[in-house]
């Protein structure tokens, strides 16, 4: 590695690091909103992730690119149990239980004693690299970008425009919807097992309503034409605060005023969701 | 040979209505068979409790043999099931193309893995599909709109690609909500031959139309429904000779008076 | 000692369940999961912390001035974010996610110039007599609450059925295009239930900010987990199911923090939530839809 470099990613490990997970969690929105869902649990999927893997890494002193598979593993369940009943009814009731889901783990982190309570848990050992970061990174850009255009893709491109039309075709909405949150748990228990890793504490605040509603921000700033879109969106907002100084204050008012305009001018733009009141 | 679609005493009930009240419907392999009736007799919730997208309140549908009454819409798609709207429903966003291969679903078995790694077996699928696309585009007359964006069409064309779009995975059964509805005389002329040419292809039709010109001239069997109620089913020629038939289109002291003055009128 | 659990956790419950009707009624109505009701609560609350502190009101003009005011924040948001979907008759999702947004930017900004830390109220707004009836304690800000909670509930289900309004109310929950082509004017009829919802949900958060005497701005966020579960288990949508579903959840919180451990409160009411979803999505009382209280 040239020296320039060495020393620019030892000055900006954090920011670097910071990007390529905020790429991750604008990824695994952009899965969810790419079969016309909204989900708000990558927060929470994240904060499972993150969780989970620092257990694994304290207690069990696993060796990390184990415990980075195995933080998938709680994520997934959580995302079975609120996706299986909510994915056969209207799409409301997967966002109202997973904005719950976020607020209930943030109060269950908060009073369990070996979760750390308040105070988090801090001495991570910071075994998260930028390759492995970045190279996860890339590998699901790329993977979705395949899987965007193919049969695979249009079925999800078809869901996103007209359920009803797309079931009549022969598409098996439930199976594509729960394929979508399983994909986006990993992509957010990943990042998560990766943020908790690159800092060496974690908090029950930093997986709660805010991080969730930022999430969905990157993939509206960006768009969801191509998985590029949201990686940008969250690379824009991930710079803002450190280029504008004074502006972290208002990063959150941004955010949500981001998603706002989003959907009031460009909703056709950025998600293609079509009004259908009548089965046919 | 055996019935391709029958329904036993289909029923649905809403609120203080019955919608479609216990009909037995027979569609033959092979035929074009019309479905007609005045608007609210409950052919468009018909199509819908055959295509799976409306549970019924009581009855059985079996298709190609099978009880199907208790399968999602996706699954009777699989077993050879196509269908239109009666306000067409493209995929506007999409191109011509991409909305006939999203049709073709039922035709595609790469899975994911296959996708991700683009082996091989996926580009001979994806290359299998399109042409197949592009043959059915050819079929309604779209080859020159392949490329477009689907909401771009003019409202003829919209129609044909819902069409081309239900009948390029080759299904046994094609419903028709009212096709010809909004197209001009010639746009109808020429769907009353594509529609024979599908049924020549193998794919039998169920149709709801309001032309009877239309009807008279395409279909080797008519149903009338009226109130939910299957009123008549017989050949286009008895359809129009049945007084109940007339009955139900003009209401029934217009029908005897009719009936009085001259008994063979058209429907 | 259960005895003095179950009447807690009514009289929690009590206000859960006001909190919560506004929440169905807006989604029964207008067809959209509103995430700014939250924010009314916080408003409702923070008015009343000034009207009391600063104006130097009492506790009974207090109130309705502070649930007017959310009313009033309701119906601007309801205007600015939501009508224009409406008129476009963008999907459900559409409409959840604007008031997504709109919210954070809400909870932020009011953080930013409020400042994050806790309030209290003025102390001796409501007297703190605690009355003992065969053993059992109830304190005067608890009745006020159940009072209060009562007098609303029940004017709701008075306007609901028993006034024109309400029948718009009730025929645009049926029927939104049926009730337009009627005569009803839905625009005024959204903005009439947005104002009603906002009120319940000011009201709610006065009320709940004198039970726990702890104000601030994301009071609102942590308040509609409560607002969901209940719902969800009455049925979107369903007033009487919410109402029962309030007292149940406010009964089921004290329990579980009096015989359990009272940071489970939550896990246990979301874990209802979700088996709820599991095996009655539609609500534990029926259909989801604007049912007659
Ligand atoms: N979702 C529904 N709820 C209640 N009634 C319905 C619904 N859909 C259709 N209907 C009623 O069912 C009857 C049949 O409608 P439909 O099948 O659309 O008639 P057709 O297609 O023959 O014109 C009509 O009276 C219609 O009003
Ligand atoms: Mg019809």
């Amino acid at each position: 590695m040239p020296e320039w470099l060495d020393d620019f990613l030892w000055t900006y490990q954090n920011l670097v690091h910071a990007l390529g997970i905020n790429g991750l969690l604008a990824l695994s929105m952009y899965v969810v909103l790419a079969v016309g869902q909204l989900s708000l649990g990558q927060a929470a999927f994240m904060g499972l992730g993150a969780y989970s893997s620092v257990l694994l890494t304290l207690k069990l002193d696993l060796p990390f690119l184990a415990v980075l598979p195995l933080s998938c593993v709680a994520p997934v369940l959580f995302a079975l149990a609120i996706g299986v009943p909510t994915l056969r009814l209207s799409g409301v009731y997967l966002a109202i239980a997973t904005i719950g889901l976020g607020e209930v783990l943030r109060a269950v982190y908060l009073n369990v004693d070996w979760l750390g309570g308040a105070l988090g848990l801090s001495g991570i050992p910071g075994r998260a690299e930028s390759w492995m970061i970045f190279g996860l990174l890339g590998v699901a850009i790329l993977a979705l970008w395949a899987v965007g255009r193919s049969a695979i893709g249009r079925a999800m491109a078809a869901i996103r425009e007209d359920e009803t039309a797309a079931q009549v075709m022969g598409i098996n909405l439930a199976r594509y919807r729960l394929g979508a949150l399983l994909a986006s748990a990993v992509l957010a228990g990943l990042a998560g097992a990766l943020g908790a890793h690159s800092s060496s504490f974690i908090g029950p605040n930093e997986y709660g309503f805010e991080p969730a509603v930022t999430i969905l921000s990157f993939a509206l700033l960006g768009g969801i034409g191509t998985p590029l879109g949201p990686v940008v969106g969250a690379w824009i907002l991930t710079l803002l605060p450190e280029v504008l100084r004074g502006f972290s204050d208002l990063r959150l008012v941004f955010n949500g005023v981001i998603i706002v305009l989003a959907v009031l001018f460009l909703p056709e733009g950025l998600l293609a969701l079509r009004m259908r009141r009548h089965a046919a | 040979m055996t019935t391709l679609l029958r329904t036993l005493a289909l029923t649905l009930h809403y609120a203080g209505l019955f919608a479609v009240d216990r009909v037995d419907l027979n569609v033959q392999p092979g035929s074009v068979h019309a479905l007609i009736g005045p608007n609210g007799a409950g052919k468009t919730t018909l199509f819908n409790l055959i295509s799976g997208l409306v549970a019924p309140t009581e009855g059985t549908v079996l298709f190609r043999g099978l009880d199907v009454t208790s399968l999602p819409a996706d699954r009777r798609t699989a077993l050879g099931l196509a269908r239109t709207f009666q306000t067409s429903r493209i995929f506007g966003a999409m191109t011509v193309l991409e909305n006939v291969l999203t049709g073709l679903q039922p035709r595609c078995f790469a899975g994911l893995i296959a996708t991700v790694l683009r082996t091989p077996a996926f580009y001979r699928e994806e290359r299998a599909l399109v042409a197949r696309a592009r043959d059915t585009l050819h079929m309604v007359g779209l080859s020159a709109r392949a490329d477009l964006p689907a909401a771009t069409l003019p409202h003829g064309e919209q129609r044909l690609l819902e069409i081309a779009r239900a009948i390029a995975p080759e299904p046994a059964l094609l419903l028709l909500d009212e096709p010809a509805a909004g197209m001009n005389p010639a746009e109808t002329a020429a769907l009353a031959n594509l529609v024979r040419r599908i049924r020549d292809l193998g794919t039998s039709v169920l149709l709801v139309e309001h032309d009877m010109g239309f009807v008279m001239d395409i279909s080797d069997a008519v149903t009338v429904l009226n109130f939910g109620r299957c009123i008549f089913q017989g050949t286009p020629a008895a359809a129009r000779q049945a007084p109940e038939v007339m009955e139900a289109y003009l209401g029934q002291k217009v029908a005897a008076r009719l009936a009085a003055r001259a008994p063979r009128m058209t429907v | 000692m259960l005895a003095q659990q179950l009447i807690n956790g009514v009289l929690l419950g009590a206000s859960y369940a006001l909190f919560a009707l506004g929440f169905t009624l807006m989604f029964g109505v207008l067809r959209v999961i509103n995430l700014t009701y939250g924010f009314y609560f916080s408003a409702g609350a923070f008015a009343a912390l000034f009207l009391t502190r600063d104006a130097g009101l009492g506790i009974w003009a207090a109130l309705p001035l502070a649930a007017v005011t959310a009313g009033l924040i309701a119906v601007a948001l309801d205007w600015l974010l939501l009508a224009p979907l409406r008129r476009k008759r963008a999907p459900e999702l559409a409409s959840l996610m604007v008031t997504l947004g709109g919210v954070l930017a809400l909870y932020s900004a009011a953080t930013a110039i409020l400042g994050p830390d806790i309030r209290r109220l003025p102390p001796g707004l409501v007297d703190g007599t605690v009355f003992e009836l065969a053993g059992l304690r109830v304190a005067t800000p608890q009745l006020f609450i159940l009072v209060a909670s009562f007098v609303l509930v029940g004017a709701l289900v008075w306007l609901l059925n028993f006034t024109r309004l309400g029948l718009a109310i009730r025929a645009m929950a049926e029927n939104p295009d049926a009730a337009g082509l009627m005569g009803i004017d839905t625009g005024r009829t959204a903005a009439l239930v947005s104002f009603v919802a906002g009120c319940l949900a000011g009201a709610g958060g006065v009320l709940i900010g004198l039970n726990f005497n702890a104000i601030h701005p994301y009071m609102g966020e942590s308040m509609m987990l409560r607002g969901f579960v209940v719902v969800i288990v009455g049925g979107l949508g369903d007033i009487r199911g919410a109402l029962i579903a309030g007292l149940a959840l406010g009964v089921v919180e004290v329990l579980t923090a009096g015989y359990v451990d009272s940071g489970l409160k939550e896990a246990v009411a979301f874990a209802i939530l979700v088996a709820v979803l599991w095996t009655r999505p539609s609500g534990l009382f029926g259909r989801p839809a604007l049912r007659r209280a």
